[in-house]
């Protein structure tokens, strides 16, 4: 890694000359608040993002759709030399925003330090859709790079009219063009356009074909891209001044708190104010059907009033779910439901599976159950709405703006050029705030009342209410021939996701729900088997979807959790793999691999051989000795063992080793240490990835071993941090070896891609620590979450 | 009035004595470091130093506010980064970053009382510092960093803290 005492001459003369005289050192020692003082210097940086619009001539006007077809939509040199970019993404703590400026600066040829980016404000930045599916590197990132390059062209040929040399004899570097020939002479980046518009037009049918004339570079002529660069976000939120969208506050601005019904389905028969009459700061409440809120002049007083308003409900007749504890017999005995359509989706379905099972010299069977898990943000739901000048700024970390936004506007009744949104930072994302119900409750107050309003949830409200990743219920069925080697594979899903919220759908968020508005149809959501490139001639596998007799208004409303459906196919596939490598007495690396090397043909992204890769590489670095699992078990209190996992994700591939202990006297399992093989294709940002990947994996560790969302035959009771517990510092593992794979068949190739790494690691990791734990006891724990009591009762059963 | 002293300033606030601290430092102050995760005392985002001990402002009157108060602006002094603070850049911990007021905040108290915590310490001192990004692998580096930083004498400044440079972790 390069060290800053190694920088380059070159690199040193562009901080000097960002400094503007300052010196370098001077430079080090406030780099602390490098961002916020940058972004004065820079222009709109996210500073700029604190601003308000409140005041601004011209806010009455419809808020501008930056038009992704001409290049001054994307990118802004200043006379400084310095630029801004505009990319529709938002950051949930990844550093998306950190790597998209690498690529664009790279494509440009401007220093990293000279460039700020600008994400998620409908108003200024294109729509890219904000974020989802891990998707902002593998296929925002494309248009990004590209329009940064057309841009360096233009500048390449503005540079040959005013030297009128040839665009041959001239090179860029760090936001300086000189001729080749004569390098004496040079133009910056400022002295060509600075502050002046481009007025190029783009070309693409949508946002992601977005090009101009210019072609990427080749990844060898790429300097920024591949390095450790420290995220720009950071120093900010360490210091504490980052203003996130908690902390935004308007003149005149008022807090609202939701009441939300005490049973899932309950009707709202009679709301008693007089209790909250006296409070002081008392404004309103609304109450729109089964939705209810109140409004006060501060936040303490809206938290009181909430606890205090009087509320009469009703039970509905039937009850809206299973208990928890019945949840699984529940699903595998419903009638599935069809697909959206209204028809049940076709199983996938290669061979002949029935025949290769009772023909298999061996059969396998086993069925695994994972629960409803939260998404349980570290902070509550929030947004502010301003309804000035008739239009609504709504200021929110929901990760998708553009949806949300016109979202809102339907849901107003409103146009959308009346409503702008502006991401800003927030609570993590994982689906989460896909569709943020908080800027819809917002929005909606400060209507009504016509002043900014601020709500937030309480942690009750959201630990109960937010979306929930679906339960699955997992049924598997393989066959091995006589020399163990797999020939078939049945993989039957029951998922417990009926009506699937969408992406800031106006009539799927929450207080769209309770005040009794419905979509057309429910949408159920999907599903297919497991992700990875096994080769078993014979296999079938289905997913269908089971209702509650509640689809609406209830707590038990699916959404996207991170890696969507992921970790639970994968923790039944993967063990499953397992189960049938112990049954042929194989290694379970040396099973997966035979599965992998079965054939030779590949897909269009190498994803077999860059599995085997992965497979290959965790293997190495975590020192795998080949032999069967389990081993056997000696007498000791805390028993020891090792489990792989492996996957694909879209077109990233990843195994990962977990190596736990398990106590046998209080059933606790620690997962001590990791390995992650991971090949998600060209690296942006080796020490940003390491960091995303620990989170995935530790994550996936808090969801194998803790999280489950618990209900009565009436309502969530998983309501805090005691009832949906998380992984803490004390179950952190003691080490964490990633491990960077490029295992594509020409690793130089000069169009190497970029894939996402957001989520692709996570799905691994329940499977890892359970295949760990059957190593280590011989005992297969197929029900998440494998807490401490459930760990001895499956001890205490197999005689351990 | 209720009378706060919050990062070296005092403050004279009208306000419910039984407001909890937290509301009166976010909205009445203005301060943006503790925020709101629970209001249970569970998870450590509210997390503010009353003389020097970590303590969870949402759940703290503020009529019982007593002593100074120190929340994540105030531990950087004329711009100096806490080594602490520095720590945490040195070993890009955030992703976030919405509990790391909590996680700094925790980790500057443990560090104050056991300069030199091992392992096993540094688990249990932070372990009601919750984070749903599982930040807490970096959290645990960045903790013995800071701990070796102030071993030294340090204000921090070693490492990653070039913006442009490169990570070295």
């Amino acid at each position: 890694m390069k060290r800053p005492a190694e920088l380059s001459p070159r690199f040193e003369d562009a901080l000097a000359r960002w400094e503007g005289g300052s010196s370098r050192r001077d430079f080090l020692k406030t780099s602390g608040i490098f961002v916020l003082g940058f972004s004065g210097v820079g222009g709109i940086g996210v500073a700029g993002l604190g601003r308000h619009g409140s005041g601004d001539p011209g806010e009455a006007n419809p808020y501008p759709d930056p038009d992704f077809l001409q290049l001054d939509s994307w990118l802004v040199v200043h006379e400084d030399g310095t630029a801004t970019f505009y990319v529709g993404k938002t950051d949930g703590g990844q550093g998306t925003g950190t790597a998209m400026r690498q690529m664009m600066c790279d494509e440009l040829d401007l220093a990293y330090e000279r460039a700020t980016l600008v994400m998620g404000r409908t108003d200024m930045t294109v729509d890219q859709g904000g974020s989802g599916g891990s998707d902002a590197i593998e296929r925002d990132a494309l248009p990004a790079r590209r329009v940064a390059a057309e841009a360096r062209r233009v500048l390449l040929e503005l540079a040959s009219e005013r030297f009128q040399v040839p665009v041959d004899d001239l090179t860029a570097s760090e936001g300086v063009i000189s001729v080749a020939s004569d390098p004496g002479r040079t133009a910056t980046f400022g002295e060509l356009i600075g502050g002046r518009r481009f007025d190029v037009a783009l070309t693409g049918r949508n946002v992601n074909e977005t090009t101009g004339l210019a072609a990427v570079k080749p990844v060898q002529e790429l300097k920024i891209v591949g390095r450790s660069v420290p995220r720009y976000d950071i120093p900010a939120k360490v210091d504490g001044s980052l203003e996130w969208a908690v902390d935004v506050k308007l003149p005149g601005m008022v807090h609202a708190r939701n009441v939300r019904p005490p049973f899932a389905g309950a009707r709202l028969v009679s709301v008693d104010e007089s209790p909250v009459r006296e409070i002081p700061g008392f404004i309103r409440v609304f109450r729109e059907g089964n939705y209810v809120a109140v409004v006060c002049e501060r936040e303490e007083q809206a938290i009181r009033a909430a606890e205090s308003l009087a509320v009469e409900w009703e039970k509905p007749e039937t009850a809206p779910f299973p208990p928890s504890e019945d949840l699984f017999d529940y699903m595998r005995g419903a009638t599935p439901v069809g697909a959206g359509s209204g028809s049940p989706p076709r199983p996938r379905e290669e061979g002949d599976p029935g025949a290769a099972l009772a023909n298999a010299a061996t059969v396998v069977e086993a069925a695994y159950d994972i629960p409803f898990q939260g998404h349980t943000a570290i902070g509550p739901a929030h947004a502010v709405a301003d309804p000035s000048d008739g239009q609504m700024t709504v200021y929110t970390n929901d990760m998708k703006p553009y949806s949300h936004r016109t979202g809102i506007a339907e849901f107003l009744g409103m146009p959308p050029e009346r409503v702008r949104v502006i991401w800003m930072e927030g609570p993590q994302l994982y689906g989460r705030t896909a569709a943020d119900d908080a800027g819809f409750e917002a929005a909606y107050l400060a209507r009504e009342l016509g002043r900014p309003v601020r709500m937030q949830w309480m942690r009750h409200e959201e630990t109960a209410w937010d979306t929930k990743g679906p339960a699955f219920a997992i049924d598997l069925r393989g066959g091995l021939d006589e020399a163990g080697n797999a020939v078939a594979l049945d993989y039957r899903a029951r998922i417990a996701n009926y009506a699937h919220v969408g992406y800031n759908q106006a009539d799927t968020v929450l207080i769209a729900q309770l005040m009794g508005i419905r979509p057309e149809r429910p949408s159920p959501g999907g599903g297919r088997g497991t992700d990875e490139m096994y080769h078993i001639p014979n296999r079938r596998d289905e997913t269908r979807a089971v209702r509650f007799p509640l689809a609406f208004e209830t707590p038990l409303r699916t959404g996207n959790l991170r890696d969507p459906n992921g970790p639970q196919t994968t923790f039944a596939g993967e063990s499953f793999i397992d189960e049938m490598a112990a049954a042929a007495n194989a290694d379970p690396v040396e099973f997966r691999l035979r599965l992998l090397r079965a054939t030779a043909e590949d897909d269009a992204t190498f994803r077999r051989a860059r599995s085997i890769a992965v497979v290959e590489a965790a293997a190495e670095a975590y020192g795998w000795d080949a032999r069967p699992s389990p081993r056997a078990p000696g007498d000791e209190r805390i028993l020891t063992g090792r489990g792989i996992s492996y996957a694909y994700r879209i077109q990233t591939t990843v195994a990962t080793i977990a190596e736990v202990e398990v106590d046998r006297e209080s059933g606790r399992v620690w997962v001590k240490r990791m390995v992650c093989a991971h090949d998600c294709g060209l690296v942006i940002n080796p020490d940003g990835l390491e960091n995303t990947i620990q989170g995935n994996l530790l994550h996936g560790i808090s969801r194998t071993l803790f999280e489950e969302v618990q209900f009565d035959g009436e309502k969530v009771t998983s309501v805090d941090w005691r009832t949906h517990p998380t992984l803490t510092h004390r179950d952190a593992p003691e080490r964490i070896d990633v491990v960077i794979v490029n295992g594509d068949p020409n690793p130089d190739r000069p169009d190497l891609p970029h894939y996402g790494a957001g989520e692709p690691s996570h799905r691994t990791v329940p499977a890892a620590v359970a295949n760990a734990i059957h190593d280590a006891t011989g005992v297969r724990m197929r029900r998440i979450p494998l807490r401490p009591e459930r760990v001895l009762e499956e001890l205490a059963a197999a005689g351990i | 009035m209720i009378t706060l002293r919050v990062n070296g300033e005092t403050h004279a606030l009208d306000v419910d004595p039984s407001t909890p601290l937290l509301y009166v430092l976010r909205n009445d102050l203005g301060l943006r470091g503790p925020r709101f995760g629970c209001g249970l005392g569970q998870c450590g985002t509210c997390t503010v130093l009353m003389d020097g001990r970590a303590i969870r402002s949402c759940m703290r009157p503020v009529s019982r506010a007593e002593g100074e108060i120190t929340t994540l602006e105030g531990l950087s002094a004329d711009g100096e980064l806490d080594p602490v603070q520095q720590a945490w850049i040195d070993e890009q911990v955030p992703q976030c970053g919405y509990c790391q007021n909590g996680q700094i905040l925790t980790a500057k108290a443990l560090l104050d009382r056991n300069p030199t915590p091992s392992d096993e310490e540094i688990r249990q001192g932070m372990n009601g510092a919750l984070c749903r990004c599982m930040t807490y692998y970096r959290v645990q580096s960045a903790v013995r960093r800071a701990s070796d930083a102030m071993a030294n004498g340090a204000g921090g400044a070693n490492g990653a803290d070039e913006a442009g440079g490169e990570v070295d972790r």
